[in-house]
């Protein structure tokens, strides 16, 4: 079974700043982290080469540093790690960045599941995985929660909605996404450090991938951010006074007016 | 304190605090309060390849030695020395097998335990501790190999682990010097588990009687020749106890932890606890006593890994040092903590009680304290 693990470098936090004059993330000070979905996505993976052998590549889009990501996905049990990495695909949209992944999917050879977290912790829009499979033009599975069954030809796996799970059947290759109920991801071992350190991360761009200039960064985008800020908080507090149970008809008066009760 | 440890330590130790803080923390005070064996625990430290620091290369192992095992028994230690003492006593089971063992023997067995199938070392009996040479256990030359027959007590992971080795006369007169070792399988018939102790600390290690009526193991199992058995255990436990002050160090270290953390968020007279000069001159005092400890512990097992002939002093010194500080700065942590750190909703009277065993396992601080006595007499304490 051919595994392919798609990742994404975040910054470690859920409380980000902005700066004001920039509207940019603040990004200083704060370590990256693989995306928190993904490494749901990536203990998946490596369980099923666990089970069935075969191989688990992960691959990210992302700047040199995210190299470092990959160096320790394989010390969690990845065999291989490609990165791409080029200039030209900054500020790509999710369009654009699954475009890219796609190429670099279809350049590793032939694969069996394409893994993705539900979505990321700083975009967090959980496009990346569904728009990887349409351009991959093979099915896909989102939300999962369990694999039920895993065979070389179909998956069968559990995904969550709203009301409660569905059990979906496909054939391979498909592109599953993964929320964080699917298994607890592992640590990393002495031998897989080892390994990860001595790795050779191969780092691909526009031209090595053979991608279309056109459809990847922001020149392949077609949402462009045109602006991030922080919401205004809007917090009003009132404080009651007096008698306890003036206190108590005050506020279910309040709730009342409010139509909360 | 920087002790220049190469990247491959660093990498060692960090990992064993990341599984330590990750998976033995949230678990430890109820492993403590049934007394249950951390297999779930055991099979984390083999996932993240524990069990290979201390086998050599060539049987799946990392080729680690006395100071890599310290790293990790020590971090584990910190957050729970009765885990620890599951992983040490492995290696303590594996190093007669390590240092003595055929090809054969090596090749069937250390992979295994690099895997992650735990091992014991089995000596000591009813009627003998630290004199070590009155065991009563014998094995008996029968067609086909040695019948073991007698019974061993205080074994640590007795009844869990796969693999032990176990001292045993086969020369009933000639004393200690008819003593042999012998690797006996889990499951070999006539052997089998008696009690199993209910103990005051290292809670969640497994500590039971090894009960050998005609179990019979072939002659393939015997370590080394016959009647060297007490020779290898007198190297075996010079060789050994540098992990329990490592152990000791651990539990120390995490005693002065949470004392550290205790006294600057309590308030009394109107400021943190740690604000108080006498409870500053406690906390530097631990403080300092633990950093010596470490020092000292890994200076012993340096010496054991440069390959040194004779390391029975500076090990015992090891051992003796940072197990006595151990016990004082886990009471005196206790003591400064006050009320909270007698209290079972804090770490402290665990690491208290786990502290105590390591002055008395592994050779008694006092016997030790014979042993190094009798070193110093004979280098004229030239230093």
């Amino acid at each position: 079974m051919n595994v392919v693990v798609c990742l994404k470098q975040v910054p470690g936090t859920t409380d980000v700043k902005i700066d004001p004059q920039t509207n940019n993330l603040i990004r200083s000070g704060i370590p990256n982290i693989i995306n928190p979905f993904d490494t749901y996505a990536l203990e998946e993976g490596v369980r099923i080469k666990d089970r069935c052998g075969g191989k688990v590549t992960v691959t990210s889009m992302g700047p040199p540093q995210a190299e470092q990501m990959l160096r320790e996905a394989i010390s969690l049990g990845a065999d291989e790690a490609v990165l791409l990495s080029d200039r030209e695909f900054a500020g790509a949209d999710t369009w654009a960045t699954a475009y890219t992944l796609a190429v670099a999917i279809k350049k590793l050879g032939q694969f069996d599941i394409v893994i993705c977290g539900r979505q990321t912790l700083d975009g967090d829009t959980g496009q990346v995985g569904p728009e990887l499979a349409e351009m991959l033009d093979i099915p896909l599975v989102a939300y999962v929660s369990k694999i039920e069954e895993l065979t070389a030809q179909r998956i069968q796996a559990r995904r969550m909605i709203d009301e409660g799970h569905e059990v979906i059947e496909s054939p391979l290759p498909v592109v599953i996404t993964v929320t964080k109920e699917i298994n607890v991801p592992r640590l990393p071992s002495l031998r897989g450090i080892a390994r990860s350190q001595s790795a050779v991360i191969p780092v691909w761009n526009t031209q090595q991938l053979g991608a279309d200039p056109s459809k990847v960064g922001l020149t392949g985008s077609f949402t462009k951010v045109v602006k991030i800020f922080f919401p205004q908080r809007v917090c009003q507090a009132e404080v009651f006074e007096g008698e306890l149970e003036a206190q108590v008809d005050r506020l279910l008066d309040r709730l009342k007016s409010a139509g909360l009760i | 304190m920087d002790y220049f440890l190469t990247e491959q330590q660093k990498t060692i130790k960090n990992l064993a605090r990341r599984i330590a803080e990750e998976k033995i923390l949230p678990v430890r005070a109820e492993l403590d309060e049934k007394e249950e064996f951390p297999w779930a625990i055991m099979k984390e430290l083999a996932n993240a390849d524990m069990f290979r620091v201390f086998v050599p290369k060539e049987y799946d192992g990392l080729g680690g030695g006395c100071l890599e095992l310290a790293l990790v028994v020590e971090e584990l230690s910190r957050i729970c020395s009765g885990v620890a003492v599951g992983y040490a006593a492995t290696a303590l089971g594996s190093f007669t097998l390590i240092g003595y063992g055929t090809e054969e023997q090596k090749k069937k067995y250390l992979p295994a335990i690099a895997g992650g199938k735990l091992a014991a070392f089995a000596l000591t009996e009813p009627t003998a501790g630290s004199d070590a040479g009155a065991i009563r256990t014998t094995a008996d030359k029968v067609e086909g190999g040695y019948a073991l027959n007698g019974t061993k007590q205080f074994i640590t992971n007795g009844g869990e682990a796969d693999i032990y080795t176990v001292i045993a006369l086969t020369d009933k007169s000639k004393g200690p010097r008819g003593a042999s070792a012998f690797l006996v399988e889990k499951g070999t018939p006539g052997f089998t588990f008696g009690k199993k102790e209910k103990k005051m600390g290292i809670r969640a290690s497994a500590t039971r009687e090894l009960v050998f009526r005609n179990c019979v193991v072939p002659e393939t199992n015997m370590i080394d020749k016959p009647g060297r058995g007490f020779i290898m255990v007198m190297k075996l436990l010079d060789l050994s106890r540098p992990g329990v002050g490592a152990q000791a160090v651990g539990v120390a270290q995490g005693a002065l932890e949470a004392a550290v953390a205790y006294t600057e968020q309590r308030i009394q007279f109107g400021q943190p606890l740690a604000n108080l000069p006498v409870v500053q001159d406690m906390l530097a005092e631990m403080a300092i006593q633990v950093e010596a400890a470490r020092a000292l512990v890994y200076a012993a097992a340096r010496v054991v890994d440069s390959g040194a002939y004779d390391y029975t002093e500076s090990s015992a010194m090891a051992k003796v040092f940072a197990s006595d500080v151990a016990m004082k700065v886990t009471t005196d942590a206790v003591q400064v903590c006050g009320g909270a750190g007698y209290m079972k909703d804090y770490p402290l009277e665990k690491m208290m009680r786990d502290a105590k065993i390591t002055q008395i396992y592994e050779g008694s601080n006092q016997v030790l304290r014979n042993a190094i006595a009798n070193d110093l007499r004979k280098r004229k304490a030239k230093a």
